[in-house]
């Protein structure tokens, strides 16, 4: 005969696992109290980190997840060397009498365009974050709170720079000579994603309001495609009729294209430059505030 | 008295028009665990979400060691730590990795958080797996990782949502052994949960809740007297004497005995009490049966289920009243007086 109680188990009886050792046969695993007792003890407690290493720890993850999914890198290379080749040699030859002639004038603007496209990514990581539940546990730290969304943006720098790079590398070997020298180009490529990470704001609110992954991506195409094509991108705006020239005038994209260009070029336009510190500013008071609300309230 | 952990009055929060948590009353005993015990959909995670500043409360009040969950989101903060009902660890990131992620988030210097993050591990069986991505984690050590993460920094509270669903009975056993732990070196405990049998064993007082709402409170014993402790199982070497068994039972525990399908089978419930006095009816029931002559194979006495438990408080298993569940609050607090 076996006899089994079950319900004799009252609240205060937990004296055999105070020491650490547990009564299941077979356990691999026994917590053990010594241990955690050393990392429980009180008065360890260290002061909160200030905004910036706060922040600089996200982009610490950023970068962990860049290290275990690399295959994410692909769209920062392949993407833009294809954009770069593509209308290279697509227009080349009907636009500007040679593909190599055209580079000269294509280059800073693929550039901005790739970049510029691959901020979108932000969104989609942001959105991703929030359905896994890592969120929550951010959420309940207190730590400065925008330092989160920081965090992925400085993650997201990195691959903007990496994709300039990619463009740059590609347009010097098929003929791009800048007058600026590397002064220019570089000046131009910190431009580019200062700006980029100023407009990204916007996608990390995306990120926080739609409610998939898929939503993300919709909207951000939405707002990429327009910005990006209608601009001086390709061709001289003064051929374009009138409406379509005065938005690509204001397109905040034709002058960040313009800036680059200028500083490629050896020549600095301040006055277009100003206006992309201007542009980015704007977007991380107004996108900025916008995503701190949302992330908020969620 | 002792202070509170937690203290809330008239909490509310209203998904359109579905009141998720509807006026809840909760006082958590510092330096104890607590158990909020309710069916799916009661408002639990709510309820939890809440107290860690996760969601605003549409009405009523929460304190966490007195600081007010919407004025002093921050103080809160430095105070409490969940561990989410879904893992809030980082998949793609190892196990060390998320854990020294936390540390530095927490303010420690890297090589203070590579060593508590080790020490952790260690304690929680672990170390082995630290390199590898979380993702390759079977559920008990996602859930152990979770749990680590949270008490990276000795929270003086603790929010554990359903810490062991869909674990397997041993993971199960560790989290409980955890969480005695934990308990044991001064941080309260709030956790929710589905089975009664899992608030008993931690639990110093446990809250019933459905609708949003506390429908029961007190210690478990008090809770299980109110339900009777529970339902004894017995199992005859001999079918034919099934019958005199059952005449026996009915005698000795006054209680009717079911038939079950199985021919030596019999199942009847205990009304004690409390757990002690019914575990000893048990016994006198089975020393009868002995004196009879009848043969017991196997014997076990069984906890109440969640669901007898609300069948004893409501009248109804869980999510089936109809009416009290209502967009209107006055009127559903009306229903639930009546139900009470
Ligand atoms: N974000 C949300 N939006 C809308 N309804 C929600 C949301 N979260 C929970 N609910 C609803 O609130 C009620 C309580 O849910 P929850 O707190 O998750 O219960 P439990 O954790 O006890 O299972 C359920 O009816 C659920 O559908
Ligand atoms: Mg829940």
């Amino acid at each position: 005969m076996s006899t089994t109680t079950e319900s004799t188990n009252t609240p205060g009886s937990t004296t055999t696992t105070q020491n650490g050792t547990t009564t299941e046969n077979g356990t691999s695993f026994a917590p053990a109290s010594e241990t955690l007792g050393a990392v429980l003890a009180p008065g360890t407690r260290p002061p909160r980190p200030s905004a910036l290493s706060a922040s600089l720890t996200f982009g610490w993850r950023a970068m962990l997840k860049i290290k275990h999914v690399p295959e994410q890198l692909f769209d920062v290379t392949a993407f833009p060397i294809m954009m770069t080749l593509m209308f290279t040699y697509l227009f080349g030859g009907a636009l500007a009498g040679s593909p190599t002639e055209y580079l000269q004038f294509l280059l800073p603007g693929i550039m901005v365009t790739s970049v510029v496209m691959i901020t979108m990514y932000t969104g989609v990581e942001v959105n991703k974050d929030i359905e896994k539940g890592v969120f929550d546990r951010f959420r309940t730290l207190p730590i400065w709170r925008p330092s989160t969304m920081v965090g992925y943006l400085l993650g997201d720098a990195f691959r903007y720079t990496m994709a300039a790079t990619v463009i740059l590398v590609v347009g010097l070997v098929l003929g791009f000579r800048p007058q600026g020298g590397v002064a220019g180009v570089l000046g131009a490529i910190a431009l580019l994603v200062a700006f980029s990470f100023a407009f990204s704001w916007i996608w990390t609110m995306f990120g926080l309001l739609l409610r998939s992954e898929k939503s993300v991506m919709g909207v951000s195409m939405l707002v990429l495609f327009p910005l990006t094509f209608l601009s001086n991108v390709y061709v001289d705006p003064q051929t374009m009729p009138g409406w379509l020239q005065a938005f690509v005038g204001v397109n905040p994209i034709s002058h960040l294209v313009s800036a680059a260009r200028s500083l490629m070029a050896g020549s600095p336009d301040t006055g277009e430059i100003t206006w992309v510190l201007v542009c980015g500013a704007v977007s991380i008071a107004v996108f900025g505030a916008l995503t701190m609300r949302l992330y908020n309230r969620k | 008295m002792r202070d509170l952990a937690v203290e809330t009055s008239g909490l509310v929060k209203i998904f359109g028009k579905n009141r998720a948590v509807d006026g809840l009353d909760l006082a958590v005993p510092a330096g104890t665990v607590y158990g909020v015990l309710g069916p799916n959909g009661a408002g639990k995670t709510t309820a939890v979400k809440m107290l860690a500043t996760l969601l605003r409360p549409d009405g009523g009040e929460a304190r966490v060691f007195g600081h007010d969950v919407l004025r002093e989101p921050d103080a809160v903060r430095s105070r409490v730590s969940l561990t989410g009902q879904y893992a809030s660890v980082d998949e793609e990131m190892t196990g060390m990795e998320n854990l020294v992620l936390l540390g530095r988030l927490l303010g420690h210097r890297r090589a203070a958080a590579r060593d508590r993050a080790m020490r952790l591990l260690e304690a929680f069986g672990l170390t082995e797996a630290a390199g590898r991505q979380v993702k390759t984690y079977s559920g008990g050590m996602r859930r152990r990782l979770d749990i680590a993460a949270s008490i990276l920094n000795t929270p003086d509270l603790l929010f554990l949502d359903e810490p062991t669903t869909g674990l397997d009975p041993r993971s199960r056993n560790q989290v409980w052994d955890i969480v005695r732990i934990v308990v044991a070196h001064g941080t309260t405990v709030l956790l929710t949960t589905q089975y009664l049998d899992e608030a008993d064993r931690l639990a110093g007082r446990i809250a019933v809740i459905d609708h949003g709402k506390v429908i029961a409170e007190g210690t478990p014993g008090e809770l299980k007297s109110s339900v009777g402790s529970g339902s004894v199982h017995v199992r005859l070497r001999d079918a034919a004497r099934r019958p005199e068994a059952e005449r026996v039972l009915a005698r000795e525990l006054n209680t009717p005995v079911q038939l079950e399908a199985d021919p030596v089978a019999l199942t009847t419930r205990i009304s004690g009490q409390d757990a002690d006095a019914g575990a000893e009816r048990a016994s006198r029931a089975l020393a009868a049966l002995a004196a009879s002559g009848i043969v017991v194979d196997d014997f076990s006495l069984g906890q109440p289920s969640l669901d007898e438990v609300f069948l004893a408080l409501t009248g109804a298993p869980p999510g089936e009243r109809g009416p009290a569940r209502t967009d209107h609050p006055a009127t559903g607090r009306n229903a639930q007086e009546e139900a009470a």
